[in-house]
């Protein structure tokens, strides 16, 4: 049979195995690699919640999808090309996933009996059990593979098979044509402190994978995906949203000139943006982990006062643990970050799935009348901008702002071409300057007519001694429990954020004509998903995308009115959809909702497209 | 810069703590405290943070001329610490109660005093939830009877200088409320010390638990029943100052000097400062009716504090770290150019 090199313009991997097989790893270089290469990308990794379940079982397996593509890769991908699946569990629960024309490469090693009963398997053709007996299979002996490359290394067993998915990767190179040099440099850099001793039979078992693959029937063709020819020419890196929002509050902390503090505790998605503002103190970023969720927000709120620009991150339940505290900081009036990597809930729900299910509780979860900039990331390095804007509002509204990521957006990744610094804003916030008069007081509640934002006076500045706190104050900041007071306060407040409505883009139509039939609505991280729906179903319908939910963009009601149908896409039962009815009830509104824990499939939004045509 | 005076911290805020509550003196003598501090320091005033949760005694920040921050129940602490972290050139006060900062508040607590930030707190202890009209609190006695225990309560009381000394604390003083002279002292010393410092003020509640502390503040009996610790001095307490405390075997003794063949020799002389931390639990454990109740600064001990390690942190990595500004940290790693 001759090989055939096939040329395609894009593909979808995913890499499967037992949660310690190292498939998050191999996903990850795969996909940087194909960064640096060229391609476009755009990852998703899907592991369980358990560190390391029950060796072998369903329950234990982790996943890590990657796209690559020349052009216009916008999401992960629906179903995939190459599924790799290191044990019985891994094809079991993945080989849903696979297109009819896929490859399915397995350790057939692990399909030994304990194996496939571990995973469920009832009959000894795990292939037919699952109905995928017609795509092009691979069963490679990696495991014995593995051992066999590395018996002279002197390395213990234990070690070698930890070696198992570097064999994997060699092979997925191989079939597409990727050069291993990155892969080296990678090896190299990972051991060369703490390991050397790892690095060549780590580099063994990657070209020893790759030439297997080279040798045997099985693979006939191989594929290249070119790269990107219309990328603008720039830098680029590969980002994830976590270290993406990370950044962009550094880069806020920056343009204020402000300090940053992060009060945190750990909680999945959301923890390594922590961790990643805990690496840069060269840029005076101060993290502390905190005792609790509740601890997190208010050393936040204490920092705040003290005049940093502080941040609190977490996921859905840590911040309902935090709503008291949210409350104070709208009160205080004081600025704040606060980031919610959403996950699938109500309670722990899915704590490694994504979901878009904390709206409501970000716009409404707080007693009393309590509002809040809402806004939203759309996709990984999007993350950075969301971010940045948060911080900018914050800082220069005097008001907590919610930014929600997704546990979608916060793991997966993107390449992302580097922008300057030069190109972003500076960030004002309105301090107080000066020394007042003897006599005088600062009033820490007046506002400035326009935008009725109050001036920030920072502990340590002579003369500008004023209290804040959660009881009800009159402009001068002092206690009031007066009725026309308190209703006075609560319509400044929220007008206060009503009108930072003038400083947020409006909403544009990003795909179709703009005005029409329908009109497709989305907001945070279903933003590529949509627009691969949107332009797989062609012109007759347009889209639109919102990164900021509260408030909304000003000409909100004059884009809608220009459709005749509505329909909002989320990933929960309606929350957006609902928030759209209340603030312009005069549109209606048709739903397409998702609440499973994974996003949404480009397949299954054209067809609900199409249906609301 | 101008000498301050406690005219200078008193606030035009009426004060509305009712009349006889125990609170009053401790906000005077904070109002003392804080001028010699800022002498011996040289502390402008724009440079004290106040700052409280809920609660009676969180009402303090108002009465005060400072910044102030009056948070939400418990977490006093917490906004504290980030006031801290953020900007260590600030001096930070917090008062708080003992159903605040022991109950709600009580991680909170228990965790900046295992980090031992550099912040002062008042904690002013009732033994019961006034603003909420007389229930127990984490401290009232076992058995007492208040509107959510009128059988009595069936649990165990904390006792903060147990609770402050197991976490490890540098700097613990417990004070009763009318001791103003004493309690400025206290506030002097916390100020000096570097770490979290806790001020244990039992105070009296005129309303919800009048009399609560009387078994020791009564005047008749209080040189009996309490035991004023100073730094360097032997342990002698009581009317006629003849009884001391003496170490027997494994415990501490109440003895009276010239009988049983004990002298002024054998008195314990108090060191705040010794890092052995036994000696300062069993005095902060001290109760009646066999012992007197330990008041003054029971421990005040250095050791490295949370802020410092942050802002030296920092400092470090900054100096050794190749990113400078967030466009050096952009380029950073793996980056790959397209033209």
């Amino acid at each position: 049979m001759q090989h055939k090199v096939i040329d395609l313009k894009d593909v979808v991997i995913r890499f499967a195995g037992d949660s310690g097989d190292g498939m998050q790893l191999t996903g990850s270089l795969f996909a940087d690699m194909s960064a640096i290469y060229g391609n476009g990308l755009a990852t998703f990794p899907d592991f369980p919640a358990e560190i390391r379940a029950p060796h072998g079982t369903v329950s234990g397996v982790s996943g890590f999808q990657v796209h690559i593509g020349t052009e216009g890769v916008e999401t992960p991908g629906d179903f995939c090309d190459l599924l790799v699946a290191m044990n019985p569990a891994a094809l079991k629960s993945n080989a849903k996933w696979c297109k009819p024309t896929a490859m399915i490469l397995v350790d057939g090693d692990a399909f030994d009996e304990k194996g496939m009963q571990r995973a469920g398997f009832t009959t000894d053709d795990p292939f037919a059990e699952l109905r995928v007996e017609d795509r092009a299979l691979i069963v490679a002996p990696i495991t014995t593979l593995t051992q066999e490359s590395l018996k002279d290394s002197g390395l213990d067993t234990k070690t070698v098979l930890k070696c198992k998915n570097m064999f994997t990767l060699g092979m997925a190179c191989f079939i597409y044509s990727r050069p291993l040099e990155y892969i080296y440099q990678y090896l190299e850099k990972k051991f060369a402190k703490k390991h050397p001793e790892l690095i060549e039979p780590n580099k063994k078992v990657l070209n020893d994978g790759f030439n297997y693959a080279a040798n045997i029937q099985a693979i006939p063709n191989t594929y290249t995906i070119a790269p990107s020819k219309n990328r603008k020419p720039g830098t680029y890196r590969n980002i994830t949203g976590n270290q993406a929002t990370a950044w962009g509050l550094l880069a806020a902390s920056e343009k204020s000139g402000l300090p940053l503090f992060c009060g945190s505790y750990p909680i999945t998605p959301a923890t390594a943006i922590l961790e990643e503002l805990a690496i840069h103190k060269s840029l005076g970023a101060k993290t502390l982990q905190a005792e609790d969720e509740i601890a997190g927000i208010c050393t936040a709120i204490g920092a705040s006062y003290a005049g940093n620009l502080a941040v609190t991150t977490t996921s859905g339940p840590g911040l309902s643990l935090k709503t008291e505290a949210l409350g104070l900081a709208v009160m205080a009036e004081l600025p704040l970050v606060v980031v919610d990597v959403q996950r699938g809930g109500p309670s722990t729900g899915l704590p490694t799935k994504t979901e878009q299910s904390d709206l409501n509780q970000a716009l409404y979860g707080r007693n009393g009348e309590c509002p809040m900039p809402v806004i939203a990331a759309h996709s990984p390095s999007n993350c950075f901008d969301a971010a940045f804007n948060a911080a900018k509002i914050a800082l220069e509204h005097m008001t907590p702002v919610m930014l929600l990521s997704e546990g979608f957006l916060g793991n997966g990744s993107e390449p992302w071409r580097i922008p300057s610094m030069s190109d972003y804003p500076e960030i004002k916030p309105p301090f107080v300057t000066g020394v007042l008069a003897e006599g005088e007081k600062f009033k820490p509640f007046e506002r400035d007519p326009e935008t009725l934002v109050r001036r920030w006076a920072i502990p340590g500045q002579k003369s500008f001694e004023h209290r804040v706190g959660g009881l009800e104050k009159t402009h001068e900041g002092v206690l009031s429990t007066d009725p026309a007071n308190h209703e006075l306060m609560v319509n400044e407040r929220a007008e206060k954020v009503a009108r930072i409505a003038k400083d947020i883009p409006s909403l544009q139509v990003l795909r179709g004509p703009s005005s029409g039939n329908l009109l497709v609505v989305g907001w945070g991280g279903t933003y590529g998903h949509l627009l691969g729906a949107v332009e797989e179903v062609g012109d007759s319908v347009s889209y639109v995308h919102f990164d900021y939910i509260n408030p909304l963009p000003a000409n909100t009601e004059e884009v809608f009115v220009r459709f005749k149908k509505i329909l909002v896409c989320e990933l929960n039962s309606g929350q957006f959809a609902g928030y759209l009815r209340a603030c312009l009830p005069q549109f209606s509104y048709t739903k397409y909702n998702k609440v499973q824990g994974q996003p949404f499939l480009v397949s299954e939004l054209v067809e609900a497209i199409k249906k609301a045509i | 810069m101008a000498t301050l005076t406690f005219k200078d911290f008193k606030s035009d805020q009426e004060v509305r703590w009712c009349p006889g509550c125990g609170d009053h003196a401790v906000l005077a003598a904070l109002q003392r405290a804080l001028p010699k501090v800022s002498q011996a320091l040289g502390y402008e005033k724009e440079r004290y943070v106040v700052v409280s949760g809920i609660g009676c005694s969180s009402r303090l920040p108002y009465y005060m001329d400072t910044y102030g921050f009056h948070s939400i129940h418990g977490r006093a602490t917490a906004v504290s610490t980030g006031i801290k972290v953020a900007n260590p050139t600030l001096t930070v006060w917090q008062a708080c109660g003992d159903g605040d900062a022991l109950a709600i508040g009580g991680n909170h607590f228990i965790h900046a005093i295992r980090r031992n930030i550099d912040i002062n707190i008042i904690l002013f202890n009732n033994q019961i939830y006034g603003l909420t009209k007389g229930q127990y609190s984490p401290t009232s006695k076992f058995g007492a009877i208040t509107k959510t225990s009128p059988y009595g309560t069936v649990e165990h009381p904390f006792n903060p200088g147990s609770l402050v000394l197991g976490a490890k604390g540098t700097f613990f003083a417990r004070s009763l409320d009318v001791e103003l002279k004493l309690n400025e002292e206290i506030m002097t010393a916390a100020a000096l010390h570097d770490g979290c410092s806790v001020m244990e003020m039992l105070t009296n509640c005129v309303i919800f638990n009048d009399g609560a502390h009387m078994s020791i503040s009564d005047p008749e009996t209080r040189a009996d029943r309490t035991i004023v610790l100073r730094q360097g001095e032997k342990m002698i307490f009581g009317k006629n100052s003849d009884k001391g405390l003496v170490f027997d075997g494994q415990k501490i003794k109440v003895v009276t000097v010239g009988e049983d063949g004990y002298t002024m020799d054998d008195i314990l002389v108090h060191d705040a400062h010794t890092d052995y931390i036994g000696l300062h639990m069993a005095l902060a454990d001290m109760k009646g009716p066999d012992y007197p109740v330990a008041l003054g600064v029971i421990r005040d001990v250095k050791d490295i504090t949370y802020d410092d390690g942050v802002r030296d942190q920092v400092r470090d990595v900054m100096r050794k770290s190749k990113i400078h500004s967030v466009d050096e940290l952009l380029h950073s790693g793996s980056t790959w150019e397209v033209k």
